[in-house]
């Protein structure tokens, strides 16, 4: 059995790990409530904008934007959004399997496959995963604008234009609630059809002025809305799931201190026992 | 008898401006001004910044100044997503006509890192900002 300094030596240990980790449980709260409040702000428009462009894709628009045309898949894209830091439970790594496994059923069809890493923990993950990444950007921060992601964004759309990816898909976790977050993929390029049925019949827009110049600036818009409301979804999950990761490790190291603070306990008892045996034995010998 | 009506949705990359039912709305397009009734052929166009006014359901009015954006209209529905929108209500006096005197000074001096188009829609902001302050004081 351990000796009461070793024990003792642990617990002391144990303590100041749990207070690590219920303080990052505070900060991820607080962090979480204002990532909740920017991700419920841009929420509105990124819908409004899929609406639109779920519209535009249905019509029999007379100019052909390239963004609209299905095309033979040769190769894909992925831009997938991670978070920078670790310790936040199994969110990147249910999203990577996510990915892996889709990418699994491109490359069984002979379809090879392009990434964007967003997020630190995405680069890293993507260099190792084989298969090649076309950009990567970390260090985004608790407030993303959408400067940040225009970049990573405008190397796969010319990627997409010039014909070397032809299907972009966005990755990134989806806020549900403060104890769930999914991974999705949602297709970005070509443009998804929404379902309305009432829209397909033939029809065009009128436009003003030119057909070429709204359609190029809305679809620049929309990307960029896209992957901007998946960078801020993607940081409300990971505060969530940060702060749930470490209320958890908060709860098991008091589990743990409990038990350890038993073993300690009965050890001095035993040693005591030991004790007072050993001295009644050497009375009774005198 | 009830007007017809048609559904409007007005976001900001921000926040949700409006969202319901309307009778009418006016809007300022890249090639003028423009009035949306209900059951309007589909549309599209690119705003200029300027206002949206629009008429909810019994004629109540309502404005709201918008930095830009784009404009979609389907039989159904109508939906403008602005660069950034403000409620009329809201619109600062003041910080408008600082913006436009800042800008107007760019313009007259311009220094070395001086962009006109950038100084030009600061400008034209300002003005469709003043413009709907006055226009709302009248009433």
């Amino acid at each position: 059995m351990a000796s009461g300094k070793e024990i003792k030596g642990k617990i002391g240990s144990i303590k100041n790990t749990q207070k690590i980790t219920s303080a990052m449980e505070m900060v991820a709260a607080s962090k979480m409530k204002k990532a909740q409040e920017r991700m419920a702000s841009g929420r509105p428009y990124a819908e409004n904008m899929l609406k639109v462009i779920g519209h535009i894709a249905h019509g029999d628009l007379e100019y052909r934007h390239p963004y609209l045309e299905e095309r033979e898949v040769k190769r894909v894209g992925y831009i997938v959004i991670s978070t920078d830091r670790g310790l936040c439970g199994g969110l990147n790594t249910n999203e990577f399997k996510l990915v892996s496994q889709d990418v699994k059923k491109w490359r069984d069809q002979g379809v090879e496959v392009d990434f964007a890493a967003l997020g630190s923990k995405a680069c890293g993950f993507f260099n190792r995963f084989g298969g090649s990444v076309l950009a990567a950007e970390s260090g985004i921060g608790d407030a993303p604008s959408v400067s940040d992601v225009v970049g990573l964004v405008r190397v796969m759309l010319d990627a997409y234009d010039e014909g070397k990816i032809d299907r972009l898909y966005l990755v990134y976790n989806n806020f549900v609630n403060t104890m769930a977050q999914q991974p999705v993929i949602n297709q970005l390029l070509p443009l998804p059809k929404s379902d309305d049925k009432s829209l397909e019949h033939r029809w065009d827009y009128i436009y003003e002025p030119d057909p070429k110049p709204i359609l190029e600036m809305l679809m620049v818009r929309y990307i960029e809305s896209q992957v901007y409301q998946g960078v801020v979804e993607n940081a409300a999950s990971e505060q969530a799931a940060r702060m749930v990761a470490m209320k958890a490790a908060t709860d098991n190291a008091g589990n743990l201190i409990d038990e350890l603070q038993l073993v300690y306990n009965k050890a001095r008892q035993a040693a005591i026992t030991q004790e007072i045996s050993e001295i009644v034995g050497g009375a009774a010998a005198v | 008898m009830a007007a017809m009506t048609v559904h409007l949705d007005v976001v900001s990359a921000e926040e949700q401006i409006f969202s319901g039912r309307v009778e009418t709305i006016q809007v300022t397009g890249s090639e003028g001004e423009l009035g949306i009734h209900p059951g309007h052929a589909p549309l599209i166009t690119a705003l200029k910044p300027g206002m949206v006014r629009l008429v909810k359901q019994h004629g109540h009015e309502e404005m709201i100044y918008i930095a830009g954006g784009v404009l979609e209209v389907q039989p159904g529905n109508v939906t403008v997503l602005a660069d950034v929108a403000v409620r009329a209500e809201d619109l600062d006096e003041s910080a408008a006509e600082e913006a436009k005197r800042r800008a107007e000074e760019h313009i007259a001096n311009p220094g070395t890192d001086f962009d006109y188009a950038e100084a030009a829609v600061e400008l034209a902001e300002a003005i469709a900002q003043l413009r709907l302050i006055q226009k709302l004081r009248k009433k």
